[in-house]
């Protein structure tokens, strides 16, 4: 049984009978042990869990497919949203036993559409990386190439739909991390706008920054599942009432008069020539199918990564301060006083990104320094965002590179932390600004690597972004 | 502005981390790198800048809503102590507080 199959296809297979739920689940299983402990790409496997919902799911599986969205489909999530009875580590130590005993929205709205959700996916440490290496549990392998890097912070959840263990698959975007593993790993992979899926469930890193995402082998796939996990959520204050619009209908394909906004301050120093070529090939593409490309200006580009590296290590240091060895998560064996378990448990709970990046939050924040550092990146993000409104005025969608380079070698950055954190030049604005944006691939380097566009939307316009993508 | 090792001991405890003195060195090289690329940012006047907040981005403008406060159903204790690396009776167990 053949487990490459988009959502359309695998619902068309059990449309005709020619396939049930079940017996794609167990050939994904089966996929998913031959390859991973080569890929790594998943910390838990929901075996038991998922044979038993597609065995039930086999029964009524053709009045499902009229009322279900992702009726019998395999879906993998991110090992930092909470499933209720199983396991849920942040790719650390420090919550390496723990078992939720509640289910984050998104996840349960997938359930509720019908898809089974076959395992949880090897992420960096509580979502902080850009090459998947900062995982208690180990790298992930780039399918592709086995040497290179997945990608990350959401590394598992790319490489699980590029290497064919599911259809569809949920990761976290806090400043790329779903892009950039998209583009690494060949596969499309979208964020939404901030409010646009609930936060509820998922752990978190940068709460003025996290949200949820599909990937898919496909701009469809996405489109269907964003249109699954998207909308209020009255456990997420921040979570959007706008209406959620059928995204596939938005679907056309048609761009013809749509106005593509490029920025020269993303093709310039620091970007690889063949990424280079790659995207400015598909922004000609774009051009031929209809869309009039039109150049606009982000002046305050070279400071992203600075004012992101501020504002999400900030967020970080206060969020990471509930794990303290009392309630749940890890406790060090070693201490004999109160005032000894907090920093020992923390120290030998947590790796060394995550100290890293606790620390510069916690100085950034700390008296002395809160208004030359915290209070300046928050002044110069509110200049990104003007930026990016007055280039909106002149086009509909903004086209750059997803990354600068193709993926890179495993260990080839894991002692610079700073070399780690350029890579993320082109996606860390869009958190920032809270907009949406997909990596799609468009091309591949002379050594067979993908290669990403990124395609940027205004505040929840994904149908649009969407309709582009497919384009 | 470089960071001395003063300054990431101090980091170090407000942080609630106990770092060895390898550690404590190889994070004082690192974020003093990492600092100092950060300082690029004084090249920006941001005086007559307003510091950024959610409602401004014009992001999820119907949000934020306040709601009812009424009493729904929660975890409960055997739920809420599921994880609890030291549970006892009902209760979160901790080493000694006072003394040592």
């Amino acid at each position: 049984m053949t487990t490459n199959l988009t959502i359309d296809e695998l619902h068309k297979l059990y449309a005709s009978g020619d396939a049930r739920p079940s017996e794609i689940t167990r050939a994904v299983l089966e996929r998913i042990e031959q390859t991973n402990e080569r890929l790594n790409t998943f910390i838990t496997i929901n075996k038991d869990a998922a044979l038993k919902q597609a065995q039930a799911a086999d029964a009524d599986i053709k009045d499902a497919l009229t009322n279900k969205p992702l009726a019998g489909i395999p879906v993998a999530v991110k090992d930092n949203m909470c499933t209720t009875g199983l396991r849920t580590t942040c790719g650390s130590r420090i919550l390496g036993n723990f078992i939720p005993p509640y289910t984050a929205t998104a996840v349960a709205k997938l359930e509720a559409a019908g898809a089974i959700i076959i395992g949880k996916t090897n992420l960096d440490e509580f979502a902080m990386g850009s090459s998947n290496e900062n995982s208690a549990f180990g790298a992930v392998r780039n399918p592709v190439n086995e040497d290179y890097v997945s990608g990350g912070s959401s590394g598992g959840s790319a490489v699980a739909v590029a290497a064919d263990l599911c259809s569809v698959s949920l990761g976290s975007d806090t400043g790329g991390s779903i892009r950039q593993p998209a583009s690494f790993c060949g596969v499309v992979g979208l964020k939404p706008t901030y409010g646009r899926v609930s936060r509820y469930g998922l752990v978190a890193f940068g709460s003025s920054l996290d949200q949820i995402g599909p990937f898919g082998k496909t701009v469809r796939d996405v489109a269907r599942t964003l249109g699954v996990i998207a909308g209020r959520d009255r456990y997420d204050s921040t979570s959007s009432d706008e209406a959620v619009p059928n995204y596939l209908n938005a679907l056309t394909g048609d761009i013809k008069g749509l106005r593509v906004g490029v920025p020269p301050e993303c093709f310039g120093e620091g970007l690889n020539a063949e990424v280079k070529t790659a995207v400015e090939a598909a922004i000609k593409k774009l051009e031929e199918r209809g869309a009039e490309i039109v150049e606009i200006t982000l002046p305050h580009s070279k400071y992203v990564v600075a004012v992101y590296y501020l504002i999400a290590t900030a967020e970080a240091s206060s969020n990471l301060a509930r794990f303290d060895g009392v309630r749940y998560g890890y406790r060090s064996e070693t201490a004999k006083t109160l005032a000894e378990m907090y920093p020992h448990s923390r120290n030998e709970g947590f790796g060394a990104e995550v100290k890293r990046r606790i620390m510069l939050g916690t100085f950034a924040l700390s008296s002395g320094y809160y208004d030359a550092y915290y209070e300046k990146a928050q002044r110069v993000r509110t200049m990104l965002c003007n930026d990016f409104a007055e280039a909106f005025q002149k086009c509909d969608v903004i086209a750059t590179p997803t990354a600068p380079t193709p993926a890179f070698k495993l260990g080839e950055k894991v002692n610079d932390p700073l070399a780690m954190y350029l890579d993320d030049i082109y996606t860390v604005t869009i958190n920032l600004i809270g907009v949406p944006a997909i990596s799609v691939p468009c091309g591949f380097s002379s050594t067979g690597l993908p290669i990403g566009l990124q395609l940027i939307g205004n505040h929840f316009d994904e149908g649009r972004l969407l309709n582009t993508a497919c384009a | 502005m470089p960071i001395s090792k003063e300054e990431v001991t101090k980091i170090v405890s407000l942080s609630n981390l106990a770092l060895t003195p390898e550690e404590t060195e190889s994070f004082s090289v690192q974020l003093a790198g990492i600092v100092a690329y950060i300082d690029q940012l004084n090249e920006l006047d941001t005086a007559n800048v307003k510091a950024w907040q959610q409602r401004s981005a014009g992001e999820a403008a119907t949000s934020f809503a306040s709601r009812e406060d009424r009493i729904e159903p929660s975890l409960g204790t055997e739920a809420a102590l599921s994880n609890a690396p030291d549970p006892d009776m009902g209760h979160f167990r901790v080493p000694r507080v006072i003394g040592g």
